[in-house]
Order: structure tokens, then C-alpha cells, then sequence
């Protein structure tokens, strides 16, 4: 089984660009202006189109998910903690916070260059053969 | 100002069909290079993946209640995001009908003074013989005055 209090090991990915902004919204179908039209986020008072939240959210889960084996999510819940702009550089971490024979719970969480926590999240998997070490 | 009264309603039902190759655009948008998502026959979705249901609800007139709740652009935020799979995620080659409804308005005193309304909108997936398989469920806060970058 495995303990509570497991850290995960942490994985910092590439610079989010403007493009990896616009392939996420091609791919998830929000195609709100505010994260690609950089006229639009400055009439708005932003500097740059925001990234939009659920692309760190899914960058960090899926990070998760392969540790512990897509096949056995059952729970994923992120909440929003701070703005992410383009050209930051999030790293992905997290924690076993609950385990049995049955299923693991981690705790997730994006930081930015800066230390700054953008995006924390919770799952929860099945364990099978594929989710143990 | 969110609209109170919008609590209960629900969309008009919409297909959402889990495709293989919007699942490889997904999982390429989040870069993951899992094999999960490309040597199964029928992958599993990645676990933000019911997201996308953006693509399919615009084929339904009034599918998304959301507008209902006529919450500030200006003062509205995406708090939170939950997916639940009520057994195996998902997988490329399912078939889903998906219903969202607004589930719940609720406010409370922000720390910093001023009201804070929550909202939440759950979208139910359901196979082919009507069993729920997944669930979504946004939040969405509106706060008294624009949030602040380090709210």
C-alpha cells in the first residue's frame, strides 16, 4: 500500500505560449476572447490574454493521472488560485493524503516561477495493479 | 447581478460522442505524452476531458442554462471544477447524452467585505441506456467589486 505523505516527483513543464493557449481552446471548445485576443484582454485591463484556468488544471491532473493510471480516476476537483499569464513556467506537485487497499486521495498543486500557487487540485483513484509502484 | 430564481433550470439534452481524435487533441493541448491516451484502442479520457463538451452543446439551442444566471462578465470568476466518473472514466467510441442544470446559489460575506454569490452547474453524462456515468460540476463566484489579480 502505499503511505500517506508520499510526495510526488515534481515536473516543471515548458513556457505556456500564446499558441498552447489557442490549441487548448481548439481543443476544449471555449473559445472566449479573453485568453487570445490580445486587443480584447487589454480593453478588459489585462497586459496579455490570460491563460485560461482549466489548462494548468488539466496539465496537472493528467500529470497525476499517469502516476497513478488514467483508467483509475474516479474524483478530480481543482480549484483556481491565481492568474497565469503566457510565458510562465508551472511546476506540478503533490502529496498522498489518504490510501487503502482500495483507493489513493493526493493533493495537487501548480506553482509559477514565482512560488505563487495557481492551481491546486484533489483526486481520488481506484487502486489496481497498474497504480502500485 | 446572478439571478436567483435561475436555480433548478435545466438545458435541453445534448449528444457529446467521446472521440478518438479530439481526445488526442486534448491530451496533446495538456501535454501529456501518457500512452493511456493513444495505444488503447478506445482510450480512456484524461481527467478534465468532459470540459469539451463546449463543442457539443452549441448544437442544441438552450442546452446551457449558465446564461440564466446573468452573472457579471466583469465580476465573475471560475472558482472551482469538479469531474466525477461514477466507475471507469470515459472512453473514445462512448456515445453520452449530457443535461446540465444550475444546482445551486448560495451567498456569503467575503472576508474583505462585500456579498459573494456562488453558483454551481452540474452537467450529468449518461450512456446509451440512461445510466450516469460522470458528472460535472462548475463553480462560479461573483464578488462585490472586480477581483483583484491576487484574490
Amino acid at each position: 500500500m502505499m503511505a500517506v505523505g508520499t510526495e510526488l516527483e515534481a515536473k516543471t513543464f515548458p513556457a505556456i505560449t500564446r499558441t498552447a493557449i489557442v490549441e487548448y481552446q481548439g481543443a476544449s471548445g471555449d473559445f472566449q476572447p479573453i485568453h487570445h485576443d490580445e486587443p480584447f484582454a487589454r480593453s478588459a485591463g489585462y497586459e496579455a490574454p490570460l491563460v485560461v484556468g482549466m489548462l494548468p488544471a488539466g496539465m496537472l491532473t493528467a500529470w497525476a493521472a499517469e502516476r497513478f493510471g488514467a483508467q483509475n480516476v474516479r474524483r478530480t476537483r481543482v480549484r483556481f488560485k491565481s492568474m497565469v499569464w503566457p510565458g510562465d513556467v508551472l511546476t506540478a506537485q503533490g502529496r498522498v493524503t489518504d490510501a487503502s487497499d482500495a483507493q489513493i486521495e493526493v493533493e495537487l498543486w501548480a506553482t509559477n516561477q514565482d512560488d505563487a500557487v495557481v492551481v491546486q487540485a484533489w483526486m481520488t483513484f481506484v487502486v489496481t495493479s497498474a497504480s502500485q509502484p | 447581478m446572478v439571478d436567483f430564481n435561475a436555480k433548478g433550470s435545466t438545458g435541453a439534452p445534448f449528444r457529446f460522442d467521446v472521440e478518438y481524435g479530439k481526445l488526442q487533441e486534448f491530451a496533446r493541448a495538456i501535454a501529456t505524452d501518457d500512452p493511456a491516451y493513444r495505444e488503447d484502442a478506445s482510450p480512456v479520457v484524461p481527467p478534465t476531458f468532459l470540459t469539451s463538451m463546449f463543442h457539443w452543446e452549441r448544437n442544441v439551442p438552450e442546452s446551457n442554462p449558465w446564461p440564466l444566471v446573468a452573472m457579471s462578465q466583469k465580476r465573475g470568476v471560475h472558482a472551482e471544477q469538479e469531474y466525477v466518473f461514477h466507475g471507469p472514466p470515459p472512453r473514445a467510441g462512448d456515445r453520452l447524452t449530457a443535461t446540465s442544470r444550475i444546482d445551486e446559489i448560495w451567498e456569503k460575506e467575503g472576508r474583505r467585505g462585500g456579498k459573494l454569490v456562488f453558483v454551481t452547474m452540474v452537467t450529468e453524462f449518461r450512456d446509451a441506456d440512461g445510466v450516469l456515468v460522470a458528472e460535472a460540476k462548475m463553480t462560479a463566484v461573483e464578488t462585490a467589486k472586480p477581483p483583484e489579480e491576487d484574490a
